[in-house]
């Protein structure tokens, strides 16, 4: 849906920082220095599940070029009795996920930091500091985490009543599912696994950190949250949020992955005890080990069917990997998993599971394709059983405008089924295979989000724009919100500048996730701008003599309302400016919103395989995302997502994996071990945007980030079962996961 | 550990500096000399963010040692662009969208100049193979690869 009077909104502008991302410029947080800066460096656990008996950092103290050392006794403790929320996070785990408290939890986990001259000195401290270890037993996989004999990771954990490594569940229910099954014609039930997988942005995690001798401390690091890591910094070093001044450099990906601190308290507290600004940075190993990648999971999927194809009753059962401390996506599982459908009966219900492994952080819609990936591939086989084609079960059964959602809400006007009916008239879906080659589809869900968004817009002498914001620029927003502050203002977008606020000048804002920064921004970007033209019509008014309600704002400039408002030449944005001292003073307004009316987003993948039957690779030949995304603002930035979120997939699917030796120790911490799709590995990939608008957004946005990868996973484990006829059921469809099934069934022939 | 005494040129400009013998180029490139554009992904010759040309050849500046910038011409992200003029290159990413979080960026721009200054006509997949060793978690490449082609046949319109 475009509307044709839209300027700017709907238009591939060139974001505004751009030409600096091109030249080499921008400056990430490892780009950033200062004068007396040192060098910060980790130590960290070689073992997977220890007690840590003593630390002995005396030697290392001892060393030439070290300034400071520090360790979990240095960190505020949040005792593990009393929970304390932070957003999403709860403190008493990201105070031991930062550095080991009473027990390393994984191999990799933080137990010491060093501050010194140089990173070499400080690597060479490390090794000195004597660290008395118990070492203990590990549970690194789901069924080894859950086993009687399991090693309990927390004396503080029960569940029915036992020690146990389930650290919560969460549950959805609607209507009566025996009842359900009982009405089905075929119902039928498969287990799945997928395997943890890593956000894999290309930039490690950077910081830093000065603190002044009189606390008042600055930040520089790379995050999706400025204020996240503001408040995080704070209840850690138990500094006060006023004294720190956190500012987002540009960051280098993220995708859920940082939305938490993992270096920022620790340079804040070697600074402070050093007196020198800290620079960190996490090598790629290290990012490997001790960051978090999402988890990995078992599920068990029932779906009940007649034979005309309606869903009578849907249940799936889903354990989450947390990693060492609690905080598996399970909602994301349990609530996404059936979300696209109208099913009368549903149930699903999720653990938390805690394991000897890094703890997990978010990962593009988290949880979200772990609970689509059984689903998908259930009604899939379901299709195939009663002989009806996969997109059409999933029409028959799609939710729409009033379904009720086995997860709660009831769905407004949204655009899921157009994605299924798109994608079944796509000439994609009715292109003819060659040998060896399969086709799948499957269908995705994410929430999106809403929350507390700030900007400020403030009119420049000359009549140009700047336009402040506090979320960081991960994919491309600043062109978005110029778009849309262009549109607004009538004028051209490059007279807009688009900036991030540090904490200390632009109002509170939440993360950079959840799919929510445009949608959010956006809405307080268009309070603001919309204060700012009321003020120009005042301006106006106030120089022709007339009311302000007779002026109106048309195409950068203030025009007479009509006839009876009187004759006068009209007022461009910069005449205003210039003459704003005489008017009034300063143009500008900031609005700071707690937004609410995000809405969920929809989406249809459509993905071709040809399977090479000697080797067993499976290599996607061609791929097709179909999406609701609200409104498009800068389509060439949404397809960018599209795009982006199914190479991920793409990779979750085929390839990546995290391995393990026996000892609990990753087994393949680098870009070369751990395979993330290459521009080799891929086709171009098309995208098709369905643009449903969002009735309670001023643009009608939606979020677009991380509904791409939701479907990903089972589109290609379908495309792979039609090509080779076989059902797999467990990610990574890797070479040798392949081979060896196309071997079982040769030696069965 | 001894500095040694390295006399280079770097994006056309003559360049001394010191190094340790172990110190890699991306490190003097980065911590010395104030260029940071290439950046440090993975440290391992993997990911392709930190390439450079050495004598025109492409390279992972994490994989070379600064000593062997001895007498050698080396080119930046820096010293792509003609003063204010971008490189078509630089300027096709900025139109068509072919960058999003932009860490990937100077390597992938550095790696595709490497390719059209010898293969003025690439097809799409040689594109992709050239640019395999740049990774880039964003984009699902499609549109580095669109950015790349359209870039070449403009530039062979204009020659």
């Amino acid at each position: 849906m475009s509307d044709s009077n839209n300027k700017w909104i709907g238009e591939n502008t060139i974001r505004p920082d751009g030409a600096d991302k091109v030249t080499g410029r921008a400056a990430f947080a490892a780009d950033t220095s200062m004068p007396g800066m040192i060098w910060g460096k980790v130590l960290r656990s070689p073992h997977a599940h220890a007690v840590i008996k003593s630390i002995d950092t005396s030697k290392a103290e001892a060393l030439p070029g070290v300034k400071a050392v520090m360790t979990a006794a240095d960190i505020v403790d949040f005792p593990v009795d009393t929970p304390v929320a932070l957003g999403i996070q709860d403190m008493r785990w990201m105070c031991r996920n930062v550095m080991a408290r009473e027990k390393a939890l994984f191999h990799g986990h933080p137990v010491a930091a060093v501050a010194a001259m140089t990173e070499a000195i400080a690597a060479e401290a490390c090794k000195l500091i004597e660290v008395d270890y118990d070492v203990l037993p590990h549970a690194i996989e789901i069924d080894d985490a859950l086993a009687d004999d399991a090693p309990i990771l927390h004396d503080w954990m029960e569940f029915d009543g036992k020690p146990s490594n389930i650290a919560g569940t969460i549950e959805h229910s609607k209507g009566d599912v025996e009842a359900g099954f009982a009405e089905a014609d075929v119902v039928i039930e498969r287990d799945f696994t997928t395997r943890p997988v890593h956000q894999g942005y290309i930039e490690p995690h950077a910081c830093l950190v000065s603190v002044a001798s009189d606390n008042k401390t600055t930040i520089w690091s790379s995050s999706q949250g400025q204020f996240m890591v503001r408040a995080m910094v704070g209840l850690l070093t138990g500094l006060t949020q006023s004294d720190i001044r956190a500012i987002p450099a540009e960051i280098g990906g993220g995708f859920g992955g940082k939305t938490i601190v993992y270096l920022e308290p620790l340079a804040t507290i070697l600074s402070k005890k050093s007196g020198r600004p800290v620079k960190m940075t996490m090598t790629r190993e290290e990012v490997m080990r001790a960051s978090g990648p999402t988890s990995g999971s078992k599920s068990t999927i029932k779906i009940g069917v007649k034979k005309d194809g309606t869903i009578t009753a849907a249940e799936g059962l889903y354990w989450l990997q947390a990693g060492g401390l609690p905080g598996a996506p399970v909602r994301g599982a349990v609530g996404c998993a059936l979300a696209p459908y109208d099913i009368p009966n549903g149930h699903t219900l999720g653990y938390d599971v805690v394991c000897n492994r890094s703890k997990v952080a978010a990962y593009r819609a988290p949880g979200a394709p772990i609970g689509a990936f059984g689903v998908e591939c259930v009604l899939d086989e379901l299709a195939e059983e009663i002989g009806m084609d996969p997109l059409d079960l999933r029409l028959k059964n799609a939710a729409k405008e009033g379904t009720e959602a086995v997860h709660g809400p009831v769905y407004p006007v949204m655009g899921y089924v157009e994605s299924l009916t798109s994608a079944k008239a796509h000439e994609h879906y009715n292109a003819p295979l060659g040998p060896n080659q399969g086709r799948g589809v499957a269908s995705g869900f994410w929430f999106n989000a809403g929350g507390e968004s700030s900007a400020q817009v403030n009119i420049t002498e000359d009549g140009n724009v700047v336009v402040t914001t506090g979320h960081p620029d991960i994919g491309g927003s600043r062109a978005g919100i110029a778009n849309i502050c262009a549109e607004l203002l009538g004028i051209d977008y490059k007279r807009i500048s688009v900036l991030i606020g540090d904490t200390a000048t632009i109002g509170f804002s939440n993360l950079t996730g959840g799919s929510r920064v445009l949608f959010a921004s956006s809405m307080v970007v268009t309070e603001s701008t919309r204060t700012v033209i009321r003020t120009l019509c005042e301006l106006a008014a106030k120089i022709w003599d007339i009311d302000p309600d007779a002026v109106t704002w048309e195409d950068g400039e203030a025009r007479p309302a009509g006839a009876n408002a009187g004759k006068f030449d009209p007022l461009t944005l910069a005449e205003l400016a210039a003459r704003a001292n005489e008017t009034g003073g300063p143009i500008g307004a900031g609005a700071q919103v707690n937004t609410t009316g995000a809405e969920g987003g929809f989406g249809t993948h459509i993905c071709d395989v040809e399977v090479d039957p000697e080797l067993g690779i499976a290599r996607v030949i061609r791929y097709t995302v179909l999406m609701d995304v609200g409104r498009a603002v800068h389509p060439a930035y949404v397809e960018g997502q599209m795009q982006g979120g199914a190479a991920q997939a793409i990779g979750w699917a085929l390839n990546e994996e995290y391995l393990y030796d026996k000892d609990g120790k990753v087994d393949n911490p680098g870009f070369l071990d751990y395979r993330m799709p290459v521009a080799s590995d891929l086709p171009m990939i098309d995208t098709h945007i369905i643009e449903v608008p969002n009735p309670k957004h001023p643009q009608g946005v939606r979020g677009v980030g991380e509904v791409p990868l939701v479907p990903g996973l089972a589109a290609v484990r379908n495309a792979v079962h039609n090509a080779t006829g076989i059902r797999f059921n467990d990610l990574p469809l890797s070479p040798p996961r392949i081979l060896a099934a196309l071997d079982v069934r040769e030696a069965a022939e | 550990m001894a500095k040694l005494h390295i006399s280079t040129t770097i994006n056309g400009e003559p360049e001394e500096f010191l190094c340790t013998p172990d110190e890699t180029m991306l490190d003097v490139l980065r911590n010395q000399l104030d260029l940071t554009g290439a950046k440090e992904g993975c440290g391992s010759g993997d990911c392709g963010a930190c390439s450079i040309t050495l004598d025109g050849t492409l390279v992972c500046s994490c994989l070379m040692l600064a000593a062997e910038a001895e007498g050698k011409a080396i080119t930046t992200i820096e010293g792509m662009a003609e003063g204010e003029t971008l490189h078509p290159l630089q300027q096709k990413f900025l139109e068509e969208a072919a960058l999003q979080c932009g860490i990937c960026t100077p390597g992938m721009l550095i790696a595709a100049k490497a390719l059209l200054d010898e293969n003025p006509d690439p097809t799409e997949t040689e594109v992709r193979f050239w640019l395999a060793g740049n990774l880039c978690r964003c984009t699902g490449y499609d549109k580095i690869i669109r950015a790349v082609l359209d870039t070449a046949a403009d530039m062979r319109g204009a020659s």
